[in-house]
Protein backbone atom coordinates (compact mmCIF):
# COMPACT_ATOMS: atom_id res chain seq x y z
CA UNK A 1 0.00 0.00 0.00
CA UNK A 2 1.37 3.48 -0.85
CA UNK A 3 2.50 5.69 2.07
CA UNK A 4 -0.19 8.19 1.09
CA UNK A 5 -3.67 6.69 1.14
CA UNK A 6 -5.41 9.85 -0.05
CA UNK A 7 -3.90 12.85 -1.76
CA UNK A 8 -5.69 15.88 -3.17
CA UNK A 9 -4.00 18.63 -5.12
CA UNK A 10 -5.80 21.93 -5.61
CA UNK A 11 -9.21 20.26 -5.64
CA UNK A 12 -11.76 22.89 -6.58
CA UNK A 13 -15.49 22.68 -7.23
CA UNK A 14 -17.84 25.35 -8.56
CA UNK A 15 -21.60 24.81 -8.75
CA UNK A 16 -23.76 26.78 -11.16
CA UNK A 17 -26.47 28.80 -9.39
CA UNK A 18 -29.36 31.07 -10.33
CA UNK A 19 -32.26 30.55 -12.74
CA UNK A 20 -30.05 30.56 -15.84
CA UNK A 21 -27.20 28.82 -14.02
CA UNK A 22 -25.02 31.68 -15.20
CA UNK A 23 -23.39 32.36 -11.85
CA UNK A 24 -21.07 30.00 -10.08
CA UNK A 25 -20.71 29.34 -6.40
CA UNK A 26 -17.40 27.96 -5.25
CA UNK A 27 -18.04 25.15 -2.79
CA UNK A 28 -14.44 24.05 -2.48
CA UNK A 29 -11.29 25.98 -3.28
CA UNK A 30 -7.88 24.49 -3.88
CA UNK A 31 -8.05 21.66 -1.38
CA UNK A 32 -4.59 20.14 -1.03
CA UNK A 33 -4.36 17.55 1.67
CA UNK A 34 -2.51 14.30 2.25
CA UNK A 35 -3.80 11.44 4.36
CA UNK A 36 -1.20 8.88 5.32
CA UNK A 37 -1.88 5.17 5.27
CA UNK A 38 -3.19 3.90 8.58
CA UNK A 39 -4.27 7.22 10.04
CA UNK A 40 -7.64 8.61 11.03
CA UNK A 41 -8.14 11.96 9.38
CA UNK A 42 -11.07 14.18 10.23
CA UNK A 43 -12.53 16.84 7.97
CA UNK A 44 -14.03 19.47 10.22
CA UNK A 45 -16.15 22.41 9.32
CA UNK A 46 -19.52 24.03 9.86
CA UNK A 47 -22.48 23.24 7.61
CA UNK A 48 -21.75 24.31 4.04
CA UNK A 49 -17.99 24.36 4.59
CA UNK A 50 -17.32 21.98 1.69
CA UNK A 51 -16.76 18.72 3.62
CA UNK A 52 -19.35 16.69 1.72
CA UNK A 53 -18.29 18.28 -1.56
CA UNK A 54 -14.72 17.14 -0.94
CA UNK A 55 -15.89 13.62 -0.13
CA UNK A 56 -18.20 13.44 -3.15
CA UNK A 57 -15.31 14.51 -5.35
CA UNK A 58 -13.15 11.76 -3.91
CA UNK A 59 -15.87 9.20 -4.57
CA UNK A 60 -16.46 10.35 -8.14
CA UNK A 61 -20.05 11.40 -7.45
CA UNK A 62 -19.25 14.90 -8.70
CA UNK A 63 -16.40 16.07 -10.89
CA UNK A 64 -13.78 18.68 -10.01
CA UNK A 65 -13.71 22.08 -11.68
CA UNK A 66 -9.95 22.07 -11.15
CA UNK A 67 -7.35 19.98 -9.37
CA UNK A 68 -6.76 16.28 -9.00
CA UNK A 69 -6.90 13.60 -6.35
CA UNK A 70 -5.53 10.13 -5.89
CA UNK A 71 -6.58 7.32 -3.60
CA UNK A 72 -4.14 4.47 -2.98
CA UNK A 73 -1.98 5.95 -5.72
CA UNK A 74 -4.72 5.75 -8.35
CA UNK A 75 -6.69 8.63 -9.87
CA UNK A 76 -10.23 9.07 -8.53
CA UNK A 77 -11.65 8.51 -12.02
CA UNK A 78 -10.54 4.86 -11.82
CA UNK A 79 -13.60 3.05 -10.43
CA UNK A 80 -11.70 -0.25 -10.08
CA UNK A 81 -10.08 1.14 -6.94
CA UNK A 82 -13.55 1.33 -5.37
CA UNK A 83 -12.97 -2.33 -4.55
CA UNK A 84 -10.50 -1.09 -1.92
CA UNK A 85 -12.67 1.76 -0.65
CA UNK A 86 -15.63 1.79 1.68
CA UNK A 87 -17.99 4.76 1.64
CA UNK A 88 -20.79 5.89 3.91
CA UNK A 89 -22.80 8.79 2.41
CA UNK A 90 -24.24 11.52 4.60
CA UNK A 91 -27.71 10.64 5.89
CA UNK A 92 -27.75 7.41 3.90
CA UNK A 93 -30.93 6.13 2.30
CA UNK A 94 -31.16 2.69 0.81
CA UNK A 95 -33.62 0.61 -1.20
CA UNK A 96 -36.48 0.38 1.27
CA UNK A 97 -37.98 -2.73 -0.33
CA UNK A 98 -34.89 -4.73 0.69
CA UNK A 99 -34.02 -6.13 4.10
CA UNK A 100 -30.68 -5.17 5.64
CA UNK A 101 -29.26 -8.61 4.83
CA UNK A 102 -30.46 -8.37 1.21
CA UNK A 103 -28.97 -4.89 0.82
CA UNK A 104 -25.62 -6.03 2.15
CA UNK A 105 -25.74 -9.08 -0.13
CA UNK A 106 -26.58 -6.84 -3.12
CA UNK A 107 -23.60 -4.57 -2.47
CA UNK A 108 -21.26 -7.48 -1.62
CA UNK A 109 -21.89 -9.02 -5.03
CA UNK A 110 -20.01 -6.13 -6.67
CA UNK A 111 -16.89 -7.24 -4.81
CA UNK A 112 -16.88 -10.73 -6.32
CA UNK A 113 -17.32 -12.45 -2.96
CA UNK A 114 -18.53 -16.05 -2.99
CA UNK A 115 -22.01 -16.87 -1.74
CA UNK A 116 -20.70 -18.56 1.43
CA UNK A 117 -18.28 -15.71 2.12
CA UNK A 118 -21.07 -13.16 1.67
CA UNK A 119 -23.36 -14.99 4.08
CA UNK A 120 -20.66 -15.21 6.74
CA UNK A 121 -19.56 -11.60 6.39
CA UNK A 122 -23.14 -10.30 6.46
CA UNK A 123 -23.97 -12.20 9.66
CA UNK A 124 -20.79 -10.94 11.33
CA UNK A 125 -21.25 -7.39 10.13
CA UNK A 126 -24.88 -7.14 11.28
CA UNK A 127 -23.70 -8.27 14.69
CA UNK A 128 -20.83 -5.77 14.66
CA UNK A 129 -23.11 -2.80 13.97
CA UNK A 130 -25.73 -3.96 16.46
CA UNK A 131 -28.35 -5.14 13.97
CA UNK A 132 -28.08 -8.90 14.35
CA UNK A 133 -31.76 -9.22 15.21
CA UNK A 134 -32.94 -6.87 12.46
CA UNK A 135 -31.32 -8.33 9.36
CA UNK A 136 -34.59 -9.66 7.95
CA UNK A 137 -36.61 -6.48 8.42
CA UNK A 138 -37.28 -4.29 5.38
CA UNK A 139 -35.32 -1.04 5.47
CA UNK A 140 -38.52 1.02 5.18
CA UNK A 141 -39.16 0.07 8.81
CA UNK A 142 -35.71 1.22 9.98
CA UNK A 143 -35.08 4.31 12.07
CA UNK A 144 -32.51 6.92 11.04
CA UNK A 145 -29.96 5.52 13.45
CA UNK A 146 -30.49 1.98 12.15
CA UNK A 147 -30.02 3.15 8.56
CA UNK A 148 -26.77 4.79 9.65
CA UNK A 149 -25.61 1.46 11.06
CA UNK A 150 -26.55 -0.36 7.84
CA UNK A 151 -24.67 2.32 5.94
CA UNK A 152 -21.59 1.71 8.00
CA UNK A 153 -21.95 -2.05 7.55
CA UNK A 154 -22.08 -1.80 3.74
CA UNK A 155 -19.06 0.51 3.79
CA UNK A 156 -16.77 -1.95 5.57
CA UNK A 157 -18.29 -5.30 4.59
CA UNK A 158 -15.65 -5.98 1.93
CA UNK A 159 -12.77 -5.10 4.26
CA UNK A 160 -11.54 -2.05 2.34
CA UNK A 161 -8.12 -0.42 2.76
CA UNK A 162 -9.56 3.08 2.86
CA UNK A 163 -12.84 3.98 4.56
CA UNK A 164 -14.50 7.32 3.81
CA UNK A 165 -17.36 8.29 6.09
CA UNK A 166 -19.51 11.38 5.63
CA UNK A 167 -20.88 12.42 9.04
CA UNK A 168 -20.84 8.87 10.48
CA UNK A 169 -22.21 9.92 13.89
CA UNK A 170 -25.20 11.74 12.44
CA UNK A 171 -28.54 10.45 13.72
CA UNK A 172 -27.00 8.19 16.34
CA UNK A 173 -27.77 8.15 20.05
CA UNK A 174 -24.86 8.26 22.54
CA UNK A 175 -24.59 4.46 22.59
CA UNK A 176 -24.56 4.33 18.79
CA UNK A 177 -21.89 7.02 18.63
CA UNK A 178 -19.77 5.10 21.07
CA UNK A 179 -20.15 1.94 18.98
CA UNK A 180 -19.23 3.75 15.77
CA UNK A 181 -16.19 5.26 17.48
CA UNK A 182 -15.14 1.77 18.55
CA UNK A 183 -15.57 0.47 15.00
CA UNK A 184 -13.45 3.32 13.62
CA UNK A 185 -10.70 2.66 16.16
CA UNK A 186 -10.94 -1.04 15.41
CA UNK A 187 -10.45 -0.32 11.70
CA UNK A 188 -7.35 1.71 12.46
CA UNK A 189 -5.97 -1.12 14.60
CA UNK A 190 -6.43 -3.30 11.52
CA UNK A 191 -4.21 -0.91 9.53
CA UNK A 192 -7.04 0.76 7.61
CA UNK A 193 -7.08 4.44 6.69
CA UNK A 194 -10.15 6.38 7.71
CA UNK A 195 -11.25 9.77 6.49
CA UNK A 196 -14.41 11.12 7.99
CA UNK A 197 -16.22 14.41 8.05
CA UNK A 198 -17.91 15.76 11.11
CA UNK A 199 -18.94 18.92 12.84
CA UNK A 200 -18.93 17.19 16.22
CA UNK A 201 -15.60 18.38 17.56
CA UNK A 202 -15.41 16.03 20.51
CA UNK A 203 -15.52 13.05 18.12
CA UNK A 204 -12.69 14.51 16.09
CA UNK A 205 -10.63 15.27 19.19
CA UNK A 206 -11.17 11.77 20.49
CA UNK A 207 -10.55 9.82 17.27
CA UNK A 208 -8.39 11.72 14.82
CA UNK A 209 -4.66 11.52 14.36
CA UNK A 210 -4.97 14.65 12.26
CA UNK A 211 -7.77 16.98 11.25
CA UNK A 212 -8.27 19.44 8.44
CA UNK A 213 -10.53 22.41 9.13
CA UNK A 214 -12.61 23.61 6.19
CA UNK A 215 -14.37 26.95 6.39
CA UNK A 216 -16.10 28.63 3.46
CA UNK A 217 -14.71 26.03 1.04
CA UNK A 218 -11.10 26.67 2.03
CA UNK A 219 -8.78 24.56 4.12
CA UNK A 220 -7.82 26.77 7.05
CA UNK A 221 -5.65 24.42 9.05
CA UNK A 222 -4.26 20.88 9.10
CA UNK A 223 -2.60 19.06 11.93
CA UNK A 224 -3.16 16.90 14.96
CA UNK A 225 -5.80 18.26 17.34
CA UNK A 226 -3.03 18.87 19.91
CA UNK A 227 -0.95 20.78 17.38
CA UNK A 228 -3.85 22.93 16.27
CA UNK A 229 -5.02 23.93 19.70
CA UNK A 230 -1.41 24.11 20.95
CA UNK A 231 -0.61 26.86 18.50
CA UNK A 232 -2.47 29.33 20.63
CA UNK A 233 -1.91 29.94 24.37
CA UNK A 234 -4.86 31.83 25.74
CA UNK A 235 -3.40 32.50 29.23
CA UNK A 236 -1.51 31.14 32.23
CA UNK A 237 -2.80 29.24 35.23
CA UNK A 238 -1.08 29.72 38.57
CA UNK A 239 -1.69 27.23 41.38
CA UNK A 240 -0.66 28.37 44.87
CA UNK A 241 -1.21 27.96 48.61
CA UNK A 242 -1.28 30.52 51.36
CA UNK A 243 0.43 30.06 54.73
CA UNK A 244 -2.71 31.36 56.46
CA UNK A 245 -6.22 32.30 55.47
CA UNK A 246 -6.25 35.63 53.66
CA UNK A 247 -7.47 38.59 55.69
CA UNK A 248 -10.96 39.92 55.05
CA UNK A 249 -9.52 42.87 53.15
CA UNK A 250 -7.39 40.70 50.86
CA UNK A 251 -5.87 42.08 47.71
CA UNK A 252 -7.82 42.27 44.48
CA UNK A 253 -5.57 39.55 43.06
CA UNK A 254 -6.50 37.06 45.78
CA UNK A 255 -10.14 37.93 45.37
CA UNK A 256 -9.93 36.80 41.71
CA UNK A 257 -8.48 33.40 42.64
CA UNK A 258 -10.71 30.34 42.91
CA UNK A 259 -10.24 28.36 46.13
CA UNK A 260 -10.46 24.57 46.18
CA UNK A 261 -9.60 23.20 49.63
CA UNK A 262 -6.28 24.72 50.65
CA UNK A 263 -5.28 25.59 47.12
CA UNK A 264 -5.99 28.61 44.98
CA UNK A 265 -6.17 28.75 41.17
CA UNK A 266 -5.68 31.97 39.30
CA UNK A 267 -5.89 32.63 35.53
CA UNK A 268 -3.92 35.57 34.19
CA UNK A 269 -2.91 36.91 30.76
CA UNK A 270 0.58 35.80 29.59
CA UNK A 271 1.89 39.37 29.68
CA UNK A 272 0.95 39.77 33.34
CA UNK A 273 2.46 36.49 34.59
CA UNK A 274 5.66 37.80 36.22
CA UNK A 275 3.93 40.81 37.77
CA UNK A 276 1.29 38.44 39.23
CA UNK A 277 3.89 36.03 40.60
CA UNK A 278 5.72 38.90 42.33
CA UNK A 279 2.45 40.15 43.84
CA UNK A 280 1.51 36.67 45.08
CA UNK A 281 4.90 36.19 46.71
CA UNK A 282 4.41 39.55 48.42
CA UNK A 283 1.13 38.16 49.83
CA UNK A 284 3.08 35.19 51.23
CA UNK A 285 1.82 32.69 48.69
CA UNK A 286 3.65 29.47 47.88
CA UNK A 287 3.60 28.92 44.09
CA UNK A 288 2.89 25.27 43.31
CA UNK A 289 2.73 25.33 39.51
CA UNK A 290 2.45 27.58 36.49
CA UNK A 291 0.90 26.09 33.32
CA UNK A 292 -0.18 27.33 29.91
CA UNK A 293 -3.87 27.50 29.20
CA UNK A 294 -4.38 26.20 25.67
CA UNK A 295 -7.60 26.53 23.74
CA UNK A 296 -9.75 23.54 22.86
CA UNK A 297 -10.33 22.39 19.31
CA UNK A 298 -13.68 24.09 19.64
CA UNK A 299 -12.02 27.45 20.40
CA UNK A 300 -9.74 27.02 17.41
CA UNK A 301 -12.66 26.05 15.19
CA UNK A 302 -14.86 28.94 16.34
CA UNK A 303 -12.03 31.42 15.78
CA UNK A 304 -11.69 30.24 12.17
CA UNK A 305 -15.42 30.31 11.54
CA UNK A 306 -15.70 33.75 13.08
CA UNK A 307 -12.90 35.07 10.89
CA UNK A 308 -14.53 33.62 7.78
CA UNK A 309 -17.92 35.12 8.51
CA UNK A 310 -16.29 38.51 8.46
CA UNK A 311 -15.82 37.94 4.69
CA UNK A 312 -19.29 36.81 3.53
CA UNK A 313 -18.74 37.33 -0.21
CA UNK A 314 -15.66 35.15 -0.40
CA UNK A 315 -17.35 32.21 -2.10
CA UNK A 316 -18.99 33.98 -5.05
CA UNK A 317 -16.41 33.48 -7.75
CA UNK A 318 -17.67 34.46 -11.16
CA UNK A 319 -20.49 34.99 -13.56
CA UNK A 320 -20.58 34.15 -17.26
CA UNK B 1 -23.18 -12.53 -12.45
CA UNK B 2 -21.86 -9.39 -14.15
CA UNK B 3 -22.20 -6.00 -12.51
CA UNK B 4 -24.86 -5.07 -15.06
CA UNK B 5 -26.68 -8.30 -14.27
CA UNK B 6 -26.59 -7.57 -10.52
CA UNK B 7 -28.25 -4.17 -11.07
CA UNK B 8 -30.75 -5.68 -13.53
CA UNK B 9 -31.81 -8.38 -11.08
CA UNK B 10 -32.29 -5.81 -8.31
CA UNK B 11 -34.36 -3.61 -10.64
CA UNK B 12 -36.58 -6.60 -11.42
CA UNK B 13 -36.84 -7.41 -7.71
CA UNK B 14 -37.86 -3.81 -6.99
CA UNK B 15 -40.63 -3.95 -9.61
CA UNK B 16 -41.95 -7.22 -8.21
CA UNK B 17 -41.90 -5.97 -4.61
CA UNK B 18 -43.53 -2.70 -5.60
CA UNK B 19 -46.40 -4.88 -6.88
CA UNK B 20 -45.98 -3.70 -10.45
CA UNK B 21 -47.04 -7.11 -11.75
CA UNK B 22 -50.44 -6.68 -10.13
CA UNK B 23 -51.56 -5.23 -13.46
CA UNK B 24 -51.78 -8.85 -14.60
CA UNK B 25 -54.90 -9.21 -12.47
CA UNK B 26 -56.51 -6.42 -14.47
CA UNK B 27 -55.47 -8.10 -17.72
CA UNK B 28 -56.83 -11.45 -16.56
CA UNK B 29 -60.17 -9.87 -15.65
CA UNK B 30 -60.31 -8.13 -19.05
CA UNK B 31 -59.65 -11.37 -20.90
CA UNK B 32 -62.25 -13.26 -18.86
CA UNK B 33 -64.85 -10.59 -19.54
CA UNK B 34 -63.95 -10.65 -23.24
CA UNK B 35 -64.25 -14.42 -23.40
CA UNK B 36 -67.71 -14.30 -21.86
CA UNK B 37 -68.97 -11.38 -23.93
CA UNK B 38 -67.41 -12.10 -27.30
CA UNK B 39 -69.78 -14.93 -28.14
CA UNK B 40 -72.76 -12.69 -27.56
CA UNK B 41 -71.66 -9.68 -29.62
CA UNK B 42 -69.79 -11.23 -32.57
CA UNK B 43 -70.64 -13.93 -35.07
CA UNK B 44 -67.65 -15.82 -36.45
CA UNK B 45 -65.10 -13.16 -35.59
CA UNK B 46 -64.45 -14.22 -32.01
CA UNK B 47 -60.72 -14.72 -32.54
CA UNK B 48 -60.29 -11.37 -34.31
CA UNK B 49 -61.94 -9.50 -31.42
CA UNK B 50 -60.01 -11.38 -28.75
CA UNK B 51 -56.63 -10.98 -30.48
CA UNK B 52 -57.21 -7.30 -31.25
CA UNK B 53 -58.36 -6.49 -27.75
CA UNK B 54 -55.72 -8.69 -26.12
CA UNK B 55 -52.81 -7.23 -28.11
CA UNK B 56 -54.07 -3.70 -27.52
CA UNK B 57 -54.17 -4.36 -23.77
CA UNK B 58 -50.68 -5.91 -23.85
CA UNK B 59 -49.40 -2.86 -25.70
CA UNK B 60 -51.11 -0.23 -23.53
CA UNK B 61 -50.20 -1.87 -20.20
CA UNK B 62 -46.62 -2.35 -21.41
CA UNK B 63 -46.45 1.27 -22.57
CA UNK B 64 -47.68 2.60 -19.25
CA UNK B 65 -45.15 0.50 -17.37
CA UNK B 66 -42.28 1.39 -19.73
CA UNK B 67 -42.92 5.11 -19.52
CA UNK B 68 -43.87 5.52 -15.86
CA UNK B 69 -41.27 3.14 -14.43
CA UNK B 70 -38.67 4.03 -17.08
CA UNK B 71 -38.58 7.74 -16.27
CA UNK B 72 -37.97 6.98 -12.60
CA UNK B 73 -35.25 4.38 -13.11
CA UNK B 74 -32.34 6.79 -12.74
CA UNK B 75 -34.10 9.86 -11.38
CA UNK B 76 -35.43 8.04 -8.33
CA UNK B 77 -31.98 6.70 -7.49
CA UNK B 78 -30.53 10.21 -7.75
CA UNK B 79 -33.38 11.85 -5.89
CA UNK B 80 -33.35 9.39 -2.99
CA UNK B 81 -29.55 9.23 -3.12
CA UNK B 82 -29.53 5.43 -3.14
CA UNK B 83 -27.07 5.83 -5.99
CA UNK B 84 -24.34 7.26 -3.75
CA UNK B 85 -23.53 4.02 -1.99
CA UNK B 86 -23.92 2.02 -5.19
CA UNK B 87 -21.54 4.12 -7.28
CA UNK B 88 -18.98 3.77 -4.49
CA UNK B 89 -18.76 0.10 -5.49
CA UNK B 90 -16.57 -0.96 -8.39
CA UNK B 91 -19.22 -0.31 -11.02
CA UNK B 92 -19.07 2.10 -13.94
CA UNK B 93 -21.94 4.46 -14.53
CA UNK B 94 -22.76 2.97 -17.93
CA UNK B 95 -22.93 -0.49 -16.34
CA UNK B 96 -25.46 0.83 -13.84
CA UNK B 97 -27.48 2.40 -16.64
CA UNK B 98 -27.44 -0.75 -18.73
CA UNK B 99 -28.44 -2.76 -15.66
CA UNK B 100 -31.46 -0.55 -15.03
CA UNK B 101 -32.48 -0.89 -18.69
CA UNK B 102 -32.07 -4.67 -18.64
CA UNK B 103 -33.94 -4.92 -15.33
CA UNK B 104 -37.00 -3.08 -16.58
CA UNK B 105 -36.89 -4.98 -19.85
CA UNK B 106 -36.85 -8.23 -17.88
CA UNK B 107 -39.87 -7.02 -15.90
CA UNK B 108 -41.69 -6.11 -19.10
CA UNK B 109 -40.79 -9.43 -20.70
CA UNK B 110 -42.15 -11.42 -17.75
CA UNK B 111 -45.27 -9.24 -17.67
CA UNK B 112 -45.82 -9.46 -21.43
CA UNK B 113 -45.19 -13.21 -21.47
CA UNK B 114 -47.77 -13.71 -18.72
CA UNK B 115 -50.28 -11.61 -20.64
CA UNK B 116 -49.54 -13.60 -23.83
CA UNK B 117 -50.29 -16.81 -21.95
CA UNK B 118 -53.57 -15.26 -20.78
CA UNK B 119 -54.41 -14.29 -24.34
CA UNK B 120 -53.77 -17.82 -25.63
CA UNK B 121 -55.83 -19.33 -22.80
CA UNK B 122 -58.72 -17.05 -23.77
CA UNK B 123 -58.38 -18.05 -27.43
CA UNK B 124 -58.35 -21.71 -26.41
CA UNK B 125 -61.40 -21.24 -24.19
CA UNK B 126 -63.43 -19.58 -26.95
CA UNK B 127 -62.32 -21.73 -29.93
CA UNK B 128 -61.84 -24.95 -27.94
CA UNK B 129 -58.56 -25.34 -29.86
CA UNK B 130 -55.43 -23.46 -30.92
CA UNK B 131 -54.50 -23.25 -34.60
CA UNK B 132 -51.12 -22.80 -36.22
CA UNK B 133 -52.31 -19.42 -37.53
CA UNK B 134 -52.60 -18.27 -33.90
CA UNK B 135 -48.81 -18.42 -33.64
CA UNK B 136 -48.59 -15.11 -35.48
CA UNK B 137 -49.91 -13.58 -32.24
CA UNK B 138 -46.56 -14.49 -30.69
CA UNK B 139 -44.77 -12.45 -33.36
CA UNK B 140 -47.06 -9.51 -32.61
CA UNK B 141 -46.27 -9.82 -28.89
CA UNK B 142 -42.57 -9.95 -29.71
CA UNK B 143 -42.90 -6.75 -31.76
CA UNK B 144 -44.65 -5.07 -28.83
CA UNK B 145 -41.68 -6.01 -26.66
CA UNK B 146 -39.26 -4.51 -29.20
CA UNK B 147 -41.31 -1.33 -29.16
CA UNK B 148 -41.26 -1.27 -25.37
CA UNK B 149 -37.47 -1.70 -25.36
CA UNK B 150 -37.10 1.47 -27.44
CA UNK B 151 -39.49 3.34 -25.16
CA UNK B 152 -37.60 2.24 -22.04
CA UNK B 153 -34.32 3.39 -23.62
CA UNK B 154 -35.85 6.79 -24.42
CA UNK B 155 -37.36 7.16 -20.94
CA UNK B 156 -33.98 6.26 -19.44
CA UNK B 157 -32.23 8.83 -21.63
CA UNK B 158 -34.55 11.63 -20.52
CA UNK B 159 -34.43 10.59 -16.87
CA UNK B 160 -30.66 11.16 -16.96
CA UNK B 161 -31.03 14.91 -17.31
CA UNK B 162 -34.57 16.06 -16.56
CA UNK B 163 -37.48 15.64 -14.17
CA UNK B 164 -39.92 12.71 -14.33
CA UNK B 165 -42.74 14.98 -15.53
CA UNK B 166 -40.73 16.30 -18.46
CA UNK B 167 -39.37 12.83 -19.16
CA UNK B 168 -42.94 11.51 -19.44
CA UNK B 169 -43.86 14.39 -21.78
CA UNK B 170 -40.80 13.84 -23.99
CA UNK B 171 -41.15 10.05 -24.11
CA UNK B 172 -44.88 10.15 -24.76
CA UNK B 173 -44.36 12.87 -27.37
CA UNK B 174 -41.79 10.81 -29.24
CA UNK B 175 -44.00 7.73 -29.01
CA UNK B 176 -46.99 9.50 -30.51
CA UNK B 177 -44.86 11.15 -33.21
CA UNK B 178 -43.23 7.80 -33.94
CA UNK B 179 -46.64 6.39 -34.85
CA UNK B 180 -46.86 8.87 -37.73
CA UNK B 181 -43.39 8.59 -39.24
CA UNK B 182 -44.69 7.69 -42.71
CA UNK B 183 -46.98 10.72 -42.66
CA UNK B 184 -44.07 12.97 -41.73
CA UNK B 185 -42.07 11.60 -44.66
CA UNK B 186 -44.87 12.51 -47.06
CA UNK B 187 -45.05 16.02 -45.66
CA UNK B 188 -43.99 17.61 -48.95
CA UNK B 189 -47.12 16.25 -50.63
CA UNK B 190 -49.04 18.73 -48.52
CA UNK B 191 -46.66 21.69 -48.52
CA UNK B 192 -44.88 21.30 -51.87
CA UNK B 193 -41.79 22.81 -50.25
CA UNK B 194 -38.64 20.72 -51.04
CA UNK B 195 -36.59 22.32 -48.24
CA UNK B 196 -39.25 21.51 -45.66
CA UNK B 197 -39.48 18.03 -47.14
CA UNK B 198 -35.77 17.42 -46.58
CA UNK B 199 -36.04 18.62 -42.96
CA UNK B 200 -39.11 16.44 -42.39
CA UNK B 201 -37.42 13.38 -43.88
CA UNK B 202 -34.28 13.84 -41.75
CA UNK B 203 -36.43 14.41 -38.68
CA UNK B 204 -38.43 11.27 -39.43
CA UNK B 205 -35.25 9.18 -39.54
CA UNK B 206 -34.28 10.40 -36.08
CA UNK B 207 -37.61 9.28 -34.68
CA UNK B 208 -38.31 5.64 -33.85
CA UNK B 209 -40.63 4.23 -36.49
CA UNK B 210 -43.25 2.50 -34.39
CA UNK B 211 -45.44 1.85 -37.42
CA UNK B 212 -43.06 -0.98 -38.38
CA UNK B 213 -43.97 -2.82 -35.18
CA UNK B 214 -47.72 -2.64 -35.67
CA UNK B 215 -48.83 -6.02 -36.99
CA UNK B 216 -52.03 -6.27 -34.99
CA UNK B 217 -54.20 -6.51 -38.11
CA UNK B 218 -52.13 -9.35 -39.55
CA UNK B 219 -52.13 -11.16 -36.20
CA UNK B 220 -55.90 -10.81 -35.76
CA UNK B 221 -56.51 -12.27 -39.22
CA UNK B 222 -53.89 -14.99 -38.86
CA UNK B 223 -51.73 -13.70 -41.72
CA UNK B 224 -48.13 -14.87 -41.49
CA UNK B 225 -45.40 -12.29 -40.98
CA UNK B 226 -42.27 -12.86 -43.10
CA UNK B 227 -39.07 -13.77 -41.27
CA UNK B 228 -37.29 -10.89 -43.01
CA UNK B 229 -39.61 -8.41 -41.29
CA UNK B 230 -38.92 -10.05 -37.92
CA UNK B 231 -35.15 -9.83 -38.50
CA UNK B 232 -35.39 -6.26 -39.77
CA UNK B 233 -37.45 -5.07 -36.80
CA UNK B 234 -35.17 -6.87 -34.34
CA UNK B 235 -32.09 -5.24 -35.84
CA UNK B 236 -33.79 -1.85 -35.99
CA UNK B 237 -34.82 -1.98 -32.31
CA UNK B 238 -31.37 -3.22 -31.23
CA UNK B 239 -29.53 -0.45 -33.11
CA UNK B 240 -31.96 2.24 -31.98
CA UNK B 241 -31.70 1.14 -28.33
CA UNK B 242 -27.90 0.99 -28.57
CA UNK B 243 -27.70 4.56 -29.91
CA UNK B 244 -30.12 5.95 -27.32
CA UNK B 245 -28.41 4.10 -24.45
CA UNK B 246 -24.99 5.28 -25.63
CA UNK B 247 -26.27 8.87 -25.55
CA UNK B 248 -27.72 8.28 -22.07
CA UNK B 249 -24.40 6.83 -20.89
CA UNK B 250 -22.46 9.85 -22.19
CA UNK B 251 -24.83 12.27 -20.40
CA UNK B 252 -24.98 10.28 -17.18
CA UNK B 253 -21.22 9.72 -17.03
CA UNK B 254 -20.68 13.47 -16.89
CA UNK B 255 -23.49 14.28 -14.52
CA UNK B 256 -22.75 15.72 -11.09
CA UNK B 257 -24.88 14.03 -8.44
CA UNK B 258 -26.16 16.53 -5.90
Amino acid sequence: MPALAIETLGLTKDFPVGFWLAKKRRALEGLSVQVEAGEIFGLLGPNGAGKSTAIKLLMGLIFPTAGTARILGRPISDVRMHGDIGFLPEQPYFYDYLTAAELLDYFARFHDLTSADRRERIANMLKKVGLDGAGKIQLRKYSKGMLQRVGLAQAILHDPQVVILDEPMSGLDPIGRREVRDIILDLRRGGRTILFSTHILSDAEMLCDRVGVLVGGKLRGVGSPDQLVGMKVSGMEVLFELAADPPAAASLLLAKAIRTGDRYRLEVPVAELYKTLDALRAEGAQILSVTQIKGTLEDYFLDLVGADRAQPAAVEVSSR
Amino acid sequence: MTRTGIVAWNTFREAVRDRVLYNLVFFALLMMATAVLVGQISIGIDSIVIVSLGLSAVSVIGLLMAVFIGVGLVYKEMDKRTLYALLAKPIRRWEFLLGKFAGLLLTLTVNTAAMAVGLFLTLFYVNRALHSADLVVLTAVYFILLKLAIIVALALLFSCFTTPFLSICFTAGIYVTGLFVKDIRSFSDITGNPALDRVAVWFSYLLPNFQNFDVMGAAAHGRAIPGAIVAQNTLYAAVYCAIVLAAAAVIFSRRNLK
